[in-house]
């Protein structure tokens, strides 16, 4: 399965660093951070529920990038 | 602005007053240091709070840590030396500039390319009880009346039901003529209405609308990336951990050397003051950022140009575009029958074509179709009488009292009629009048007329090889490549012959070389995903070429390829020349730090300077229309 979701970053750099926390937490299969468009499309792992990946996967962006956002 | 760089802005703005104004009081000793302490808070808190953060997170390697070692770095220097705080306070403050100045540039490409592509329909006029109310185009069911006024965007495909009115497609299609649409006509989402008032039934759902999905693949393109975007990225990672590592190098190795094999003073302020100008160097951003804002802008100007490309990897592969493959119906031919020439007749062409139009007025064959075309009048069904179609032969009939056969060579013989035969390509329909033989009408598929400067635009723009298939008889195919100035041709291909013999071009061609096929989307979608990259023409409202092709070209016109390769070119030029300058610069910057001659304005020009000059350079991928 395949979302996406507005994010909030503010340099091209920090965007990259978003899409490498994205893609190795776990129950992500694949992850682009799109910095022009400001979105990240994540490609779920079966059997995973979305809402509780996504929480991972904003916890693991802050910790890289303290100044972005993702919204869920 | 937004409200983050407007507050950013007064920060900026402070801190500067507040240093020059310092500049003025002759204070020394601790209360100079704490007074110039105050612009440096103003103006960096951030950093340094985002800094502890990292360091926190184990996260070391990011421009804010940079930028507090560099620049707490340069306050701890200016105690122990001389006091003088400005270039500290300087760093922070050109480096908060730079990336004021970054994030209004991107945010304003951002806005122009998203209004460059702002198609988007805000609501649908529905008529309720007697009165027009606009409602969201979401909420439009399948099949219900839409009413679009002049100046309106038609939101959602449909089929006129009333009026007619002339539409601006140039949103979808780049061209600026405006089409005709009366009733019953199909018409697309995204065109402007600019003269009557016209009532549609809608066809599709929002979502379903042409408008919706060229949307949706304009916003997501950038995100399947590219082969520099990738490179880029890697850089990054191995770069900013590779020049810290080279400034702590340079802080404790020279001064080492000196002491200990030397002899001499390690100069241990110098050589840290070199350290903190490489790691402002070191910032990476101007690359990372200029990258993806080119091909941001490249797309965004192709799509102005009615040229959808669905990705920025796409983008390049079709800058390196040497080989295009055509197909020919459809593509650089209109694909319908036309009225080509009037052969060997006894009577006047108009007089000829008019008997043939009136004995094929009842079929719906496309050749009589085609001749009912050319002859252009009404056609009044009292002159017609004993109308009988003889099947794969044609048609005899009685034309104000005379007999008229309009057909093949078989049909003439068993009518005993003795006819020339056409030596040209295209369907021939042989006519006799009064039992006499009257001359034949050539039908064909025509070229289109800017398929020859197509090909020749292809050349000129580096294309080596153009290659032609069809599924048509030889001679005809032989032609049109003749014409047309088509290198190869392979003629009466089965539909699955053309994949085949894309396969075979795959493998003969070098590595390097990259084979578009080009199709009209309806029945090449094999092709299309087989080639390097699948180029679709004649999008409007063909769900299967958005789907199956790489790129979508609006409309039907072939010379739009050339403009694509070109765009692509441009855009890849563009990215090429800010790998090059921001790496060549900031190498040499680097070297110039290590050797002590740049200083730390040096080292905030080669950062945020270039940045500048890089995403200045990368918007000139959004300007097109030249090309």
């Amino acid at each position: 399965m395949k979302k996406t979701y507005k994010i909030e970053v503010d340099c091209a750099n920090c965007a990259n660093k978003m899409e490498e926390a994205a893609k190795r937490t776990p129950g992500v299969k694949n992850a682009t951070v799109n910095f022009m468009t400001l979105k990240m499309i994540v490609e779920f792992e079966e059997g995973n529920e979305p809402k509780s990946v996504m929480e991972e996967v904003r916890k693991n962006c802050k910790i890289i990038e303290d100044d972005c956002e993702i919204f869920l | 602005m937004n409200k983050k760089q407007k507050k950013m802005l007064i920060r900026i703005i402070l801190a500067a007053l507040l240093m020059i104004g310092l500049g003025f009081l002759p204070v020394s000793g601790l209360v100079r240091f704490l007074l110039y302490l105050i612009p440096y808070l103003v103006i960096g808190y951030d950093i340094l709070r985002k800094a502890f953060k990292g360091i926190l997170n184990r996260q070391v390697f990011d421009e804010c840590f940079l930028m507090a070692v560099a620049t707490l770095g340069a306050m701890a220097l200016a105690i122990y030396e001389d006091g003088d705080y400005t270039e500290a306070i300087a760093v922070m403050l050109f480096y908060q500039i730079g990336e004021w100045f970054q994030s209004y540039a991107v945010g304003k490409s951002r806005r122009n390319i998203s209004e460059l592509m702002d198609i988007r329909p805000d609501y649908a006029n529905v008529e309720q009880e007697g009165k027009l109310i606009q409602i969201d185009p979401d909420e439009v069911e399948i099949g219900s009346v839409i009413v679009v006024q002049p100046g309106e965007k038609v939101p959602i495909d449909g089929i006129v039901l009333e009026g007619c009115a002339s539409l601006n497609t140039s949103a979808l299609t780049g061209e600026s003529l405006p089409r005709e649409v009366q009733a019953g006509d199909e018409i697309v989402s995204g065109c402007i209405n600019m003269t009557g008032v016209l009532k549609i039934r809608t066809t599709r759902e929002f979502g379903e609308s042409t408008v919706s999905k060229i949307l949706d693949l304009v916003e997501n393109a950038s995100s399947r990336k590219s082969r520099s975007e990738d490179f880029i990225s890697k850089f990054a990672r191995i770069y900013t951990p590779a020049v810290c590592y080279s400034a702590l190098a340079l802080v404790v190795l020279p001064p080492l050397v000196r002491m200990f094999l030397m002899g001499l003073a390690p100069q241990w302020g110098e050589w840290v003051y070199r350290g903190l100008t490489f790691l402002v160097i070191s910032c990476p951003c101007a690359l990372v950022i200029s990258i993806p804002l080119s091909f941001f802008a490249g797309i965004g100007g192709a799509s102005n140009a009615g040229v959808l490309v669905k990705g920025s990897n796409y983008l390049e592969t079709l800058a390196k575009t040497k080989i295009v493959v055509f197909d020919k119906t459809g593509t650089l031919t209109k694909g319908v029958f036309e009225v080509k020439g009037i052969h060997h007749n006894k009577m006047e062409d108009a007089k000829l074509l008019e008997y043939a139009a009136y004995a094929e007025s009842a079929s719906s064959h496309p050749i009589s179709k085609s001749i009912r075309k050319a002859y252009g009048k009404e056609i009044d069904r009292s002159r017609v009488e004993d109308i009988r179609e003889i099947s794969g032969n044609g048609i005899t009939a009685v034309v104000d009292g005379i007999s008229v056969a309009a057909g093949n060579e078989k049909l003439m013989k068993t009518l005993g009629i003795e006819c020339i035969s056409c030596h040209h390509t295209g369907t021939v329909v042989h006519m006799a009048i009064g039992g006499m033989y009257a001359g034949h009408i050539l039908i064909a598929d025509i070229e289109k007329p800017t398929a020859k400067a197509a090909i020749e635009a292809l050349k000129s723009a580096g294309v080596k090889k153009t290659v032609m298939l069809t599924g048509d008889r030889k001679k005809a195919a032989d032609q049109v490549a003749k014409d047309l100035g088509i290198s190869q041709v392979y003629s009466e291909l089965l539909p699955g012959g053309k994949v085949e013999k894309v396969e075979e071009l795959l493998e003969e061609k070098p590595e390097k070389a990259k084979l578009a096929f080009v199709g009209d989307g309806i029945n090449d979608a094999p092709v299309l995903s087989r080639a390097d990259i699948g180029i679709a023409m004649g999008a409007m409202g063909s769900d299967a070429a958005i789907e199956a092709a790489d790129i979508v070209l609006m409309d039907d016109d072939p010379l739009k390829i050339a403009k694509a390769i070109r765009i692509s070119r441009k855009c890849l030029g563009i990215v090429y020349e800010n790998i090059v300058f921001a790496i060549g610069i900031k190498l040499i910057c680097l070297i110039l730090g290590a050797l002590g001659i740049a200083n730390m304005w040096l080292a905030i020009f080669a950062d945020v300077g270039v940045m500048i000059l890089a995403v200045l350079n990368a918007i000139r991928a959004l300007f097109v229309k030249k090309l």
